[in-house]
């Protein structure tokens, strides 16, 4: 009995497969995703940017008049979709990596400061929070479009503004409900000081939850900047991104589908992917749980 | 008898919606060094608040409370941090007092380093601590999940005993475990204190438990102590009525024993008004005219103390 509570090595338990188990195919699909985003100009088999004319409008290998050179077929300008895809995937990780952290920690501390100090403290986040989220987000992106020099920074810097309420709304609840379990309350008793109570007894408690909603926000993030860059936004032309794909392919979906067909379905993969893996990290991050 | 804690028409009071909370409200009674003293009465009577008092989880709103000739109340900086390793504390649930996130090493040994221990003297203490309560070495590398209620709450008392202090604040300790292992958790409790010379502030609502392991013993209603004593004196002879029906509630296991007079009717009152006079005077069977105008002050026979009108000389 002794022996069958012993926790097992973490890697062992990462990588175990079982019924609730690892999604594999979740995980590659962002894995791709985010081998897309650092090999992009190596793997792509094409410039993402050259135009061909000639080629234009070519549907994908599998259909008629297909080719394997272009593997998803190309766009109105004949530039390779499989191509422009890669070369969206660095900007859609980008943007949502540094948009997820950004928000995360912020949202993190703030909602850590009001949950635990309450008062005053915990009344001007609270509105704060109330205040951002009553603004709608498109609207302010629109407005900050108008303002700052367009491109990933700003795509950024509106997701965070808008994303970090979130974080901080689910933190603080937490650590309002944390912040009376005893275990807290001794380590005040034992003169631990506030610093060492946040990052060791709160914390802990709060990163699970942070992770799940970070990975499961993945998405979300993604779809955010690809609406965005879809309402001319975000991202500018040159650079390539999702949503952009999206804008430029809709006018031609009647003749050719695939031009918006193919970003949509990366659009799909990368957010379901995010979701099925923020859902198997839920079940298996709860210590409480993972002794099942 | 030294005195280790005393305290001193010491009150808590919350602000709230309603009012004025007044959850400890003027209470005087001493800790002698190496007692275990008893604090009982029903829930929401100011026991375990009086404990966050105690233990400086809450500010005193009026009043004070001295540890070994120190005012309490006025420390700060450093020797905040050392009254905060000579008073310790157990808590009823071992689910919640111990961060589920944290081996039981990490447990034990963040008093330490909070104070400032060598790192090297940390692990020599955390095993000596695990098989002073009982629990094998290797339970140091565990979490807190992998043990029983009853090993958690071992685990609870080596956290409180890991600083070595004098007093051990008892919030319902045994309550929330299986009655198969109140037992090993009071015998493991008792015996710690003849071993270490510990005094037990002991808050409990189980009058059996009192009766079984305290020395001395004060009764609480509403904020307020009504009667204090030794042990034995208080259980045989109780002086106020309070007392008296709380003792008489005390279910007896001889079907043919006569019910205990002095019954009490109805609930505590709420805390937020306190009723005039005496502060039972609502649920007593012996309320008179000046129960109901003025506060009953203490009266004293020998050891033993309690705040009756019945009590007051005519």
């Amino acid at each position: 009995m002794a022996e069958a509570v012993l926790p097992r090595p973490w890697l062992g338990r990462l990588l175990r497969a079982r019924e609730g188990g690892f999604p594999y195919i979740a995980a590659s699909v962002l894995a791709l995703v985010l081998v897309c985003a650092l090999l992009g100009p190596w793997i792509s088999p094409h410039d993402a940017g050259r135009i061909a004319l000639s080629e234009a409008m070519t549907p994908p290998a599998w259909l008629e008049g297909g080719s394997m050179s272009h593997v998803l077929g190309t766009d109105n300008l004949g530039r390779d979709i499989l191509s422009r895809i890669i070369a969206g995937a660095r900007v859609s990780a980008n943007v949502a990596l540094y948009a997820i952290v950004l928000s995360g920690f912020i949202g993190a501390v703030l909602g850590m400061a009001a949950g635990y100090f309450g008062g005053v403290v915990d009344a001007l986040i609270s509105r704060l929070i109330d205040v951002q989220m009553s603004v709608p987000s498109i609207p302010l992106a629109m407005l900050f479009a108008a303002v700052l020099p367009p491109g990933e920074a700003m795509v950024i810097f509106i997701i965070v503004l808008s994303y970090w309420t979130w974080y901080a709304r689910l933190v603080r609840g937490e650590v309002l409900s944390l912040r009376e379990r005893d275990f807290v309350k001794l380590a005040k008793v034992a003169g631990v000081g506030t610093p060492t109570v946040f990052y060791r007894h709160l914390a802990p408690n709060v990163l699970n939850m942070l992770l799940v909603l970070a990975t499961l926000q993945f998405g979300s993030v993604i779809v955010f900047e690809a609406g965005l860059s879809f309402l001319g936004l975000g991202i500018q032309p040159p650079n390539v991104s999702w949503g952009g794909m999206l804008a430029d392919g809709r006018n031609f979906i009647e003749v050719a589908w695939w031009l918006i067909t193919m970003p949509g379905l990366a659009i799909m993969a990368a957010c379901l992917a995010s979701n099925l893996l923020g859902d198997w990290l839920r079940d298996t991050l709860d210590p409480v749980r993972r002794q099942l | 008898m030294t005195v280790l804690l005393s305290l001193e028409d010491a009150a808590c009071h919350f602000r709230t919606r309603g009012g004025t909370l007044k959850a400890v409200d003027g209470v005087t009674l001493t800790v002698a060094r190496g007692e275990t003293f008893a604090l009982v009465g029903e829930s929401g009577c100011g026991k375990s608040t009086l404990a966050t008092l105690i233990l400086k989880l809450n500010p005193l709103s009026g009043g004070r409370i001295t540890f070994a000739g120190e005012d309490v109340g006025g420390l700060r900086g450093r020797a905040a941090k050392r009254y905060r390793s000579r008073v310790q504390a157990v808590f009823q649930d071992p689910y919640s007092s111990l961060n589920p996130r944290l081996k039981v090493r990490t447990i034990l040994a963040e008093p330490l380093l909070a104070h400032g221990a060598p790192r090297g003297e940390v692990t020599a203490k955390v095993r000596r601590v695990l098989s002073l309560v009982g629990l094998a070495p290797n339970a140091a590398g565990l979490y807190p999940h992998e043990f029983s209620g009853g090993q958690r709450q071992r685990i609870a008392i080596a956290r409180a005993l890991i600083l070595e202090p004098d007093l051990v604040v008892l919030d319902e300790p045994i309550s929330a475990l299986d009655v198969s292992i109140r037992a090993q958790i009071l015998n493991l409790l008792q015996d710690l204190q003849t071993e270490l010379g510990l005094t037990y502030l002991l808050i409990a609502h189980d009058l059996a438990l009192v009766e079984h392991v305290a020395d001395r013993v004060a009764v609480m209603y509403l904020g307020q102590i009504v009667e204090v004593g030794d042990k034995v004196e208080v259980f045989d002879n109780p002086r106020h009525p309070y007392t008296q029906a709380l003792l008489g509630a005390v279910p007896r296991p001889d079907p043919r024993a006569p019910r205990a007079s002095g019954q009490v009717h109805g609930e505590i009152a709420s805390p937020l008004e306190p009723p005039s006079g005496c502060r039972f005077h609502p649920r007593c069977p012996h309320a008179m005219d000046a129960c109901r105008r003025t506060p009953p002050s203490f009266v004293k026979t020998g050891e033993h103390t309690a705040s009756c009108h019945l009590l007051a000389p005519r």
